[in-house]
């Protein structure tokens, strides 16, 4: 019988495990050190804020993992052995494999700043990340104020986390105006905005050059590149995730940023495989980056390489883009690709509507001559994903969008909808006469 | 879980710190509440009306200001910072001084009213005294220890109704529910039966919103007597009552799932969703948990069933000429509309309910072969070797009394907000079963948008495993679902909805989520 090892007990490994387990009776080992059972990485903030307990991020009861045959390894794997098919963990004990696959995620981006490896100064990615948090800002007697350094989505969670506590946020930001790598003009002007309502100390266009310590090697003080030095207890790094991978420097597998993988999520070693954060694929598929540190992609490549590794060979082929984050109080979701100014081709064209009064807007993305729908992000609004997922699948065009506006909605029952001030919008701003259709039951459920 | 001592800390974790406002508040409510504490000593403070309304008002102006307090100088948004870390909520000291309090209540209420200063014959005295103006006002009558437990229950809903509000002022959904659930109390449990009484003595108190099974006794001897010596408007509570059952809710509970009772209109409910709110993340998510509500609560169905069979039945005569319902008649019928439900959800539904069916045969086979028993087995007074008025009096002290007030409400701190309906209620049972066979009800999950942080789970009242179900992109369908709303308003990225659609595919168990190759969801979620 088959022996599967996973190293890293992640959304990927642990979703790749539950589906081999479904087909068939191979024998699965996970290995992690960062926890005993999986949890869910994504709500590590909620704990900190008290809205859960570690126990309520674990989305299986401790049980599920012997009842479904699937052994649970707490180790750190140190080396990976791929002529002899073994691990060596940390304290020198060995696991044999047939088949490997590397699922071991992320770590936090550090650039070499001067001071970055002080006591005080953290990223936020792992479990022991939270719990060296709780260490190092309990509370704001502990932890006067915190700079965080990298705007991106853990920079504003931890913002959010840390001001949960009345602990004064110091906020440095490369960008002119936060994500706007990512998020359009429109968007990221008004994320910027309600960072600044929450009392968080936004410092925009602004990097990080050094960290000062204390006499006891502790972080007293952050220097920014405007020469600006901010006091502070605590340090966050989120400048970005980089895959977990230094384990495999000598094993002879492909490295890249991310470990090499083809299309069935292949090493170049046979019978070893990479998913999730850590997996970089040749060349990006589609509008995708090589590396995807996405908590459902990771879950996808587990899907598609259960296939694979259960004998029916499948290639990791994800459908239409989605993504979803948010940003403080703000809800975000996002259909199909809409690109920043930065990114986006010249053909790309946008349609922006935001609310006077409430933090609530929306871009559609098209094209300009054809005006295919490509992709729209939401601020506020709830947005059905098969709606969109279909639309993007039959190719529907913008006027098609916003006619049937209505049926996308998934905000609460209710709650009130803006479809009659957006399509007034875009029949001003492009001089069209659509008129919005009733929301059918009937269209969304053939759907679903 | 860490390698360190959280308890070092000398400052302690905020949020869990009352400010300033939120103290002066508690201050202010207590005062309220030492008012009427100190009745309890039979304290004489003469104008009593002058104390009730100065004690009532400081209750009310204490909650909402301890509401403003903690609210009003946020964002709109989820209110959950620092619940696991405040004692009162995460079943510190304060929970379980709390649960203790409210239980010792519960059972002084429920068997030692005396206490309360209730005189059978002659003034009430006491914390009952205080209340006498204010029963004597709406109803003539002096009070009684319900009238000022149904009193402080109405306080309760809309005092912490109004915090509520404030807490989910983003939310029109949790709005409106809340609204829904204060006018119920107020005017169906408070006002109209106090007001009913007033204009007609002989009318039994009826809250016409309490229908059976969750008011057991509507259909005792006394009652129905009551309703019929009453005229035409004795008879049309009785016939609302039937249709209640028989019309009304089958019919709301198709278009709109029980939501439509359980967390719009019923007063457990509505004390569940206010007073009870910071006690929701409280309820237990394991699968045994879940194991224990099924086999409790449809016992507690098959129990009322049969009970409320059997009381009618030992006061139905045997001859026609008397009156057209007798025992043989009503028996038969009960007979044929079990038979004629478990029939129809054997045929219709059986794939539905997969092993549940299995149990939900025990149950019904149970009921109809007691049934056989009480009719040829036993005489007019007796069932089998009990009385009827036994049966009767166990089901009042047992599941009226110490499940739904002493463990239902008085555990609130320690079990959560809604251990009596998950766990006791018959009528959530029945409208639960209705809601998984034949509703348009569900809560959609949004394709692939799932992270499975577990917000959604953690603040389920009745304990279901929310996220067990969302990351699968599976839609929620389940019996025990009251439809709070509270997993979606949690929900981080908008993948929860409650909605009213077609039955077709409502229960969609997918493998493989949308966003995936669709050739490999096709495979896998269409073998």
């Amino acid at each position: 019988m088959d022996h599967i090892v996973i190293i890293g007990n992640g959304i990927s490994g642990v979703t790749l495990a539950r589906h081999i387990r479904k087909l068939s009776d191979k024998k699965i080992t996970i290995i992690s050190a960062e926890s005993d059972y999986f949890f869910s990485r994504t709500a590590l903030m909620y704990i900190y804020m008290g809205h859960m307990k570690f126990e309520h991020t674990q989305p299986y009861e401790n049980w599920f993992w012997k009842k479904n045959r699937i052994d649970l390894v707490n180790g750190f794997v140190e080396k990976v052995e791929t002529d002899a098919k073994k691990l060596i963990l940390k304290g020198g004990s060995s696991i044999s494999y047939d088949k490997l696959i590397i699922a071991t995620g992320s770590k936090p981006n550090k650039f070499g700043w001067p001071g970055q490896d002080l006591d005080g100064v953290q990223g936020l990615y792992s479990k022991q990340d939270l719990e060296m948090l709780e260490v190092n800002a309990p509370n704001n007697k502990v932890c006067n104020r915190a700079v965080i350094v990298g705007g991106g989505l853990i920079g504003i969670e931890m913002a959010e986390m840390l001001r949960s506590r009345d602990i004064p946020v110091t906020f440095l930001v490369r960008e002119k105006s936060f994500w706007n790598g990512v998020l359009p003009a429109g968007e990221s002007a008004m994320v910027n905005e309600h960072i600044l309502e929450h009392h968080i100390d936004l410092r925009l266009d602004t990097n990080l050059d050094k960290i000062l310590a204390d006499e006891n090697g502790r972080a007293k003080a952050v220097v920014t590149d405007k020469g600006e030095t901010i006091a502070c207890n605590v340090v966050g790094l989120t400048a970005g995730v980089t895959p977990n991978i230094d384990f495999l420097k000598d094993s002879g597998i492909e490295l890249g940023r991310g470990v090499k993988v083809n299309r069935l999520l292949e090493t170049n070693v046979k019978d070893v495989y990479a998913i999730g954060d850590c997996a970089e694929q040749h060349e990006g598929i589609g509008s995708r980056r090589p590396i995807e540190a996405v908590w459902y992609t990771g879950r996808m490549m587990g899907e598609a390489l259960a296939q694979t590794i259960c004998g029916n060979e499948r290639e990791y082929n994800p459908g239409h883009w989605f993504n979803s984050a948010k940003f403080l109080d703000v809800e975000y979701q996002t259909y199909g690709w809409v690109f920043s100014e930065r990114n986006k081709k010249d053909t790309e064209q946008h349609f922006h509507w935001r609310h006077p009064e409430e933090k609530v807007c929306i871009t559609v993305a098209f094209d300009k001559d054809s005006h295919k729908f490509l992709g729209i992000n939401t601020f506020g609004i709830r947005m059905r994903h098969e709606i969109f997922d279909q639309w993007l699948t039959e190719n529907k065009d913008m006027d098609h969008v916003m006619t049937y506006l209505k049926d996308a909605n998934f905000d609460p029952e209710f709650y009130k909808l803006y479809e009659d001030e957006i399509v007034a919008k875009y029949n001003a701003d492009f001089n069209k006469n659509i008129s919005l259709k009733k929301k059918s039951w009937k269209r969304i459920f053939s759907i679903a | 879980m860490g390698n360190f001592d959280r308890s070092m800390s000398l400052a302690g974790e905020p949020p869990k710190a009352l400010n300033t406002g939120q103290k002066l508040a508690v201050l202010t409510g207590m005062i309220g509440m030492g008012i009427l504490i100190l009745q309890l000593f039979n304290l004489k403070l003469g104008n009593t009306a002058l104390w009730l309304t100065v004690s009532i008002v400081a209750i009310f102006a204490g909650i909402i200001w301890f509401s403003q307090a903690a609210y009003a100088h946020k964002h709109k948004g989820i209110k959950n910072d620092g619940i696991w870390f405040k004692s009162i909520s995460s079943r510190g000291v304060l929970a379980w001084m709390a649960g203790i309090a409210l239980t010792g209540f519960y059972i002084v209420l429920y068997f030692y009213p005396e206490y309360l200063g209730l005189v059978k014959d002659g003034d009430n005295t006491g914390l009952i005294a205080l209340f006498d103006p204010l029963s004597k006002g709406l109803s003539g009558n002096p009070a009684s220890q319900w009238f000022v437990y149904g009193t402080m229950y109405t306080v309760a809903i809309l005092a912490f109704g109004a915090k509520f509000i404030w807490k989910y002022r983003h939310n029109k959904y949790e709005q409106l529910r809340t609204v829904s659930v204060m006018f119920f109390q107020t005017a169906f449990a408070f006002f109209i039966p106090e007001i009913m009484a007033r204009l007609n003595g002989d009318l039994p108190y009826y809250d016409l919103k309490n229908m059976w099974p969750l008011n057991y006794y509507n259909f005792e001897r006394y009652r129905i007597n009551g309703f019929i010596d009453s005229g035409s408007v004795g008879m049309t509570m009785l016939f609302f009552g039937i249709i209640s059952i028989f019309v009304i809710s089958p019919f709301l509970t198709y278009k709109y799932g029980k939501r439509w009772y359980c967390s719009w209109v019923c007063g457990c409910g509505g004390l569940a969703e206010t007073a009870g709110d910071s006690f929701r993340q409280l309820s237990d998510k394991s699968k045994f948990a879940w194991k224990v509500e099924r086999w409790v609560v449809h016992s507690v169905v098959v129990f009322v069933t049969l009970m409320t069979t059997a009381v009618i039945y030992s006061y139905l005569g045997n001859d026609t000429s008397k009156y057209w319902l007798t025992k043989t008649m009503f028996i038969s019928g009960v007979a044929v509309i079990l038979t004629a439900i478990f029939a129809w959800v054997m045929i219709y539904k059986r794939e539905e309910l997969a092993k549940d069916a299995k149990y939900g045969a025990i149950g019904y086979f149970t009921i109809i072969a007691v049934l056989i028993g009480m009719h040829f087995f036993s005489d007019s007074a007796n069932i089998f070797i009990f009385k009827a008025e036994t049966l009767r009096t166990t089901y009042s002290f047992l599941i009226g009394s110490i499940f739904s007030g002493v463990i239902g409400t008085g555990f609130y701190p320690i079990l959560g907000n809604r251990v009596w309906c998950r766990f006791g209620c018959p009528m959530a049972a029945m409208l639960g079963f209705q809601q998984r066979m034949f509703s348009k009800f569900r809560i959609t999950t949004n394709g692939g948008q799932c992270i499975s942080c577990g917000n959604c789970s953690t603040y389920c009242e009745m304990g279901i495993d929310v996220r067990a179900y969302a990351q699968k992109g599976e839609n929620i369908v389940r019996s025990s679902c009251v439809g709070c709303g509270i997993c979606s308003a949690v929900c981080p990225r908008g993948v929860l909805k409650l909605e009213n659609g077609p039955e077709k595919g409502r229960i969609n168990s997918q493998d493989v989520l949308l966003g995936n190759d669709v050739d490999l969801m096709d495979l896998v979620n269409n073998k």
